[in-house]
């Protein structure tokens, strides 16, 4: 806008204005039945639907999968929907901050003096498209299956020894996913990254027996997993896998290797 | 023409009527009188000793303009959803206790014990739901409507700032109540800050009070969640307000003012 443009703004703006009625009682009485709408819809949520509190917080279990706020479904949605393999850090942060800029700063880009939403064809419909986008990346966060599956393909190496050995690793694959593994390290393409380093290639950089000692002694924050009876005294006895999901999981990450 | 002005009779002080004395007039001020107008005197009393009452008029008495809809009341729906929140947030923060031995077990005594403390806690928690709907909607209505425009950026810009901090109070909160769901929530959300560029490191670890999540981390989401976002936004919501006196609320972007003489006939 420039300066004839914000002049006539405001010269247009007096005239509406001196149209108007006053805020108070006019304003004050619409705004004050909406707020009783709201009070309304509230206490109705609160008396039907309640607020309800799961288990208590065990750092040590493994078997939860992490589900956030349903408000946020659309951020943790568009993470997992955009996953570029090398920068997944960048993108998992990057994208949200570019929009929040671009949205704290509309003002300052989008200065035409043209206020009918129809007649800003671009800023109506990218407002429309974001709605769209935000609803339909919401709906699909809430609809999403939790993140416990690990899409990796199984390797050759694992293939040619046989049905036996591929149930083993697939058994060992579904021990992982199911572990809360996720919430700390990256397998493939699922995952966290991070605290925890990626476990792609584990089986390249630790053996199998280095493994099972990360996984029954591992170094804060990682919790400890055990196997069933093999705890020592003092340790703590919360979480433990019985001897066979142990063994699977083991073998399973110790054939994680990168070609 | 003046009349020269005779001398008054030379009678004695005591004899000569009394001029009436100032507010008395009508009578006596009775204590009936008094009482009656006890609003008047108090609103008085506080005004002669603060000048409030210009402001309020300001306030209060300023036009909204022409066409003025529904569509407006959600930025004060969206503070009374924030109100609301404080109210109950209150009295969750009489009985709830922020240390990792004992947060679940408040949170259940809220849940299952305390007067009234499910229906408390299930209006805190679908609160936020609303409030974020609401805040959403507003920033639609003045998106749509190009209310964001010149004079009004800076309103704008405070109002995403307020969003942020909106955000980051649903997030703060999730974790207190120190169930499995808001543990791990936190966790994950938490990380994800960590993997951010720049600051990412940096506010994870302030966020977790260090590396890890520990028995500090609870506290300081409480402290965070309870004192310092709600002070930040309580008073953004003031400059928010300030700036929506001052300059005016919106018409509604299709409405033409119309020309001038025919609100001089209208005026008239
Ligand atoms: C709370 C987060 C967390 C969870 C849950 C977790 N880990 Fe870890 N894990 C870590 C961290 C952090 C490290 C790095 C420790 C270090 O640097 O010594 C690690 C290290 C490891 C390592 C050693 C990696 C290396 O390169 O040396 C393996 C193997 C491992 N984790 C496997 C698992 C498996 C399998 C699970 C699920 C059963 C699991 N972790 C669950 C956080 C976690
Ligand atoms: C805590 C959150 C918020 C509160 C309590 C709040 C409150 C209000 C109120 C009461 C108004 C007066 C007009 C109306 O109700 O529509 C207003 C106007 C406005 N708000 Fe907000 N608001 C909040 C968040 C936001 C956000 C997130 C944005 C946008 C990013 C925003 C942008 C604006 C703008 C541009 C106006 C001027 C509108 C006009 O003049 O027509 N506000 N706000």
């Amino acid at each position: 806008m420039n300066q004839g443009e914000k002049e006539e703004y405001l010269r247009d703006y007096a005239v509406l204005k001196s149209q108007g009625k006053p805020f108070f009682p006019y304003a004050v009485a619409k705004d004050a039945a909406m707020a009783a709408v709201v009070m309304v819809v509230i206490i109705s949520l609160s008396l039907v639907l309640g607020a309800e509190l799961g288990p208590k917080a065990n750092p040590t279990t493994t078997t939860y999968t992490p589900r956030p706020e349903w408000y946020f479904f659309f951020l943790f949605e568009l993470l997992r929907v955009i996953k570029p393999p090398s920068f997944t850090g960048l993108a998992m942060i990057g994208i949200p901050t570019v929009c929040l800029i671009l949205l704290i700063l509309l003002p300052f880009y989008d200065r035409g003096p043209e206020r009918r939403p129809e007649r800003r064809p671009i800023a109506t419909l990218t407002g429309i498209f974001v709605i769209a986008a935000m609803a339909y990346l919401t709906y699909q966060g809430a609809n999403a299956g939790s993140p416990t599956s690990i899409d990796l393909k199984t390797p050759p190496a694992v293939m040619q020894q046989g049905p036996a050995v591929v149930a083993q690793f697939n058994a060992g694959r579904q021990v992982a996913a199911q572990s809360g593994c996720l919430a700390c390290h990256k397998i493939g393409d699922n995952g966290n990254d991070g605290p925890g380093p990626p476990l792609k290639d584990i089986g390249t950089r630790l053996p199998a027996q280095a493994i099972a000692r990360t996984l029954t002694n591992p170094t804060s924050p990682m919790p400890p997993f055990q196997e069933c009876g093999t705890q020592g005294p003092g340790q703590s006895a919360v979480s433990c896998l019985p001897p066979q999901k142990f063994n699977a999981l083991v073998y399973f990450l110790s054939h994680l290797k990168s070609k | 023409m003046r009349l020269p002005k005779l001398p008054a009779p030379p009678l004695p002080a005591a004899l000569r009527p009394k001029p009436p004395r100032p507010g008395t007039a009508n009578g006596p001020v009775g204590r009936i009188d008094a009482a009656r107008e006890a609003g008047t005197t108090a609103v008085d009393w506080v005004d002669e000793r603060t000048s409030l009452s210009g402001g309020m008029r300001w306030l209060m008495f300023r036009k909204v303009p022409k066409g003025t809809n529904w569509f407006y009341t959600l930025g004060s729906a969206t503070m009374f959803a924030f109100l609301s929140q404080a109210v109950t947030g209150v009295f969750l923060a009489m009985y709830y206790d922020p240390s990792p031995t004992h947060a679940y077990e408040s949170a259940r005594y809220i849940t299952n014990e305390a007067f009234l403390g499910a229906f408390v806690r299930g209006m805190h928690k679908w609160g936020s739901s609303m409030m974020l709907i609401l805040i959403f909607l507003h920033m639609g209505r003045t998106f749509f409507f190009g209310a964001y425009k010149y004079p009004r950026e800076l309103n704008w810009v405070i109002g995403v700032v307020l969003l942020v901090l909106t955000l980051m109070m649903a997030l703060t909160g999730y974790l207190l109540p120190f169930d499995q769901r808001s543990y791990w929530a936190s966790v994950v959300a938490v990380n994800i800050n960590g993997s951010g560029p720049l600051v990412g490191p940096y506010l994870a670890d302030f966020l977790r009070a260090g590396p890890d999540f520990t028995a500090t981390t609870l506290s300081r989401f409480y402290a965070i969640h309870m004192l310092l976002i709600p002070g930040a936004i309580a008073a953004l919501i003031g400059a928010h307000l300030y700036l929506v006196a001052k300059l005016g609320t919106t018409a509604p972007p299709w409405l033409k003012a119309e020309p001038e003489s025919d609100l001089r006939t209208t005026e008239a």
